[in-house]
């Protein structure tokens, strides 16, 4: 039953990354898909240089938030949890947003260190505030945290009305104009983040069982704690400096993978990964071709699709 | 194994709920942690499970110090029940059982087949095994109690910490699960329990401990602890001691009112 999602999933995600590579402002007739790659080919600049950079980066940044949702999750041990309540968006994009205004002409070069950086200041201070203390008090100090996080962005960006521009277009969450340098920064580090978290599956697994129960299995569970978390902080600032902050993915991908397939960790991880590297590519690809050439951000559209199909199954399911 | 406590002073904070505990329960019986609310005793178990440090003192498991094992190491040796349970959302009961058997899996957790044999065993000496493929949060709470009790038996350790295990049971599952604890204790583990019937705990333990005020009221056979005398001091009820008919073991009944103290 598993394996059948995961080979439909998989499936999925080859069908709609074709048709991702093929759609857009000027739609490729199909058969630029096989004959594009050669230098030669009229479509060889807008398939390598434009599309499939923005594929590749859909794919490996929704697997990246999906999972760090897992991972957040499964810690904070409350399924409305993810990087997002614990200020780790926020706190990511404030730095990089910070880093884009303050220091003018900054290479995209920083940015994913910039939201790192923030994101683990995030993370480092949500601990000190609530060291010791129960998955409960660590999500509501990260609550609190994260709605200052968002002001301070807020009045950052108000501040400064005459160079926003660009910070608001990438707070939306899109993949617009990602190139070839996103992938480069971004893919290697996914490489080796998105097969570490698989190391947590059995501790996530007792982890859900309370911390009591976790520790007399085995776990030592503050340390398992802190390093599921780090590992979250990394995927999602690798996700947010590529294309801003898009929550949404995090919270409900994982939700939606344990309803239907269990809430084993190493079903739970992989399973997630690929639906939400399927979310982001679809809202991707409708975001530039809903109205071209006019592009949409796909963080509006992951919430706009997401949300009612969400709650279509909350609903059903209860 | 046999678990020993030297002077172990323990609480919250800085109160202390036990007070320079010195407390040996000897390997392979059944002892029984007994005591009003509020006594220490799961303090006590918190720290035999090493979930709360001690504020001083030590605990030892045979000659060892507690402190020596890591998590893993002593979750090889020690498994808990505790009172309540965190209900995990899209487990079934035999993948609950089979978590049992995470302190001696590798990192991945894949199963051998020695292991699928003891989930099955500890499912069949839990009757959980016709609930095998529902889900947790589907069960009921005595059916969720024994399909942890089926957990911790999958653990295979030889010291086995209960605390208040017959809660959520109904008759014929308590009368069941004392005559589990017995077989363990018959193969060779340490059995350690709180519960709240004094009666059972004097039928089905080898070995009562009485807390009160975070320290040792009595302690020793029930033939030893159950008297009036205690009963007044400790719980503040007036009660006559008497054989009970069918193992004989001592057995309370209280009379009317309230004792004075």
């Amino acid at each position: 039953m598993n394996a059948r999602i995961f080979i439909g999933l998989l499936l999925m995600l080859l069908l709609m990354s074709a048709l991702a590579l093929r759609a857009g402002a000027l739609p490729l007739p199909w058969s630029a898909l096989f004959s594009g790659w050669q230098s030669t080919s009229e479509h060889h600049y807008i398939l390598t240089q434009y599309r499939l950079p923005r594929v590749i980066l859909a794919i490996a940044v929704g697997a990246a938030l999906a999972v760090a949702g897992v991972l957040v999750q499964g810690t904070v041990r409350n399924p409305l949890a993810s990087p997002d309540i614990l200020g780790i968006n926020h706190a990511a994009s404030l730095a990089a947003v910070g880093g884009m205004l303050l220091i003018p002409g900054l290479s995209v070069f920083w940015l994913p260190f910039l939201a790192f950086t923030g994101g683990m200041a995030a993370l480092l201070l949500l601990k000190l505030l609530a060291n010791t203390a129960s998955p409960m008090k660590l999500a509501l100090t990260g609550v609190a945290l994260s709605a200052c996080w968002a002001s301070m962005l807020d009045y950052l960006l108000l501040s400064r009305p005459q160079d926003i521009n660009n910070a608001l277009l990438w707070l939306t969450g899109s993949l617009w104009g990602r190139d070839g340098s996103f992938v480069m920064l971004a893919v290697p580090a996914l490489m080796v983040l998105l097969p570490l978290s698989l190391r947590y599956c059995r501790d996530l697994d007792l982890l859900a069982l309370g911390d009591e129960r976790a520790s007399t299995l085995g776990v030592s569970v503050a340390k398992t704690q802190w390093q599921v978390l780090l590992l979250a902080v990394a995927l999602t600032s690798v996700g947010v400096a590529v294309c801003g902050p898009i929550g949404f993915i995090s919270l409900v991908v994982p939700h939606i993978i344990r309803r239907c397939c269990g809430g084993r960790h190493r079903i739970l991880l992989p399973l997630s990964a690929l639906a939400g590297a399927l979310v982001l590519l679809l809202a991707d690809m409708l975001a530039r071709t809903i109205n071209p050439p006019m592009e949409l951000p796909a963080g509006v559209l992951t919430a706009i699709i997401g949300a009612p199909g969400f709650i279509w199954l909350l609903v059903r399911m209860r | 194994m046999n678990l020993r406590t030297h002077q172990l002073t323990a609480g919250y904070g800085t109160t202390a709920v036990l007070k320079d505990i010195a407390l040996t329960l000897p390997a392979g019986k059944i002892t029984a942690l007994l005591g009003p609310n509020g006594c220490g005793k799961s303090t006590l178990l918190k720290c035999f499970s090493r979930l709360l440090t001690p504020q001083s003192g030590q605990i030892w498991l045979d000659d060892q110090p507690m402190s020596a094992f890591s998590t893993r190491q002593l979750s090889r040796r020690l498994s808990l029940l505790p009172q309540h349970h965190l209900i995990p959302e899209g487990i079934t009961v035999r993948e609950l059982v089979a978590y049992g058997r995470s302190p001696w899996l590798p990192l991945w957790g894949r199963l051998s087949k020695k292991d699928h044999q003891i989930v099955e065993a500890a499912m069949e000496r839990t009757h959980t095994h016709a609930l095998a493929s529902s889900h947790v949060t589907q069960l009921s709470g005595g059916q969720r109690q024994r399909a942890f009790l089926a957990m911790m038996l999958a653990q295979e350790t030889p010291v086995v910490l209960l605390d208040e295990p017959t809660t959520w049971l109904d008759i014929n599952h308590q009368v069941e699960l004392m005559g589990l604890m017995q077989a363990l204790r018959d193969g060779g583990k340490t059995v350690i329990t709180v519960l709240h019937d004094l009666n059972q705990a004097s039928r089905y333990c080898d070995n009562l401990v009485v807390l009160a005020n975070g320290s040792i009221a009595a302690r020793g056979k029930p033939e030893d602890v159950m008297t009036p005398a205690l009963l007044r001091e400790v719980f503040s009820v007036e009660a006559e001691i008497h054989p009970e008919p069918v193992s004989g073991k001592p057995m309370c009944i209280i009379k009317d009112g309230k004792a004075k103290k």
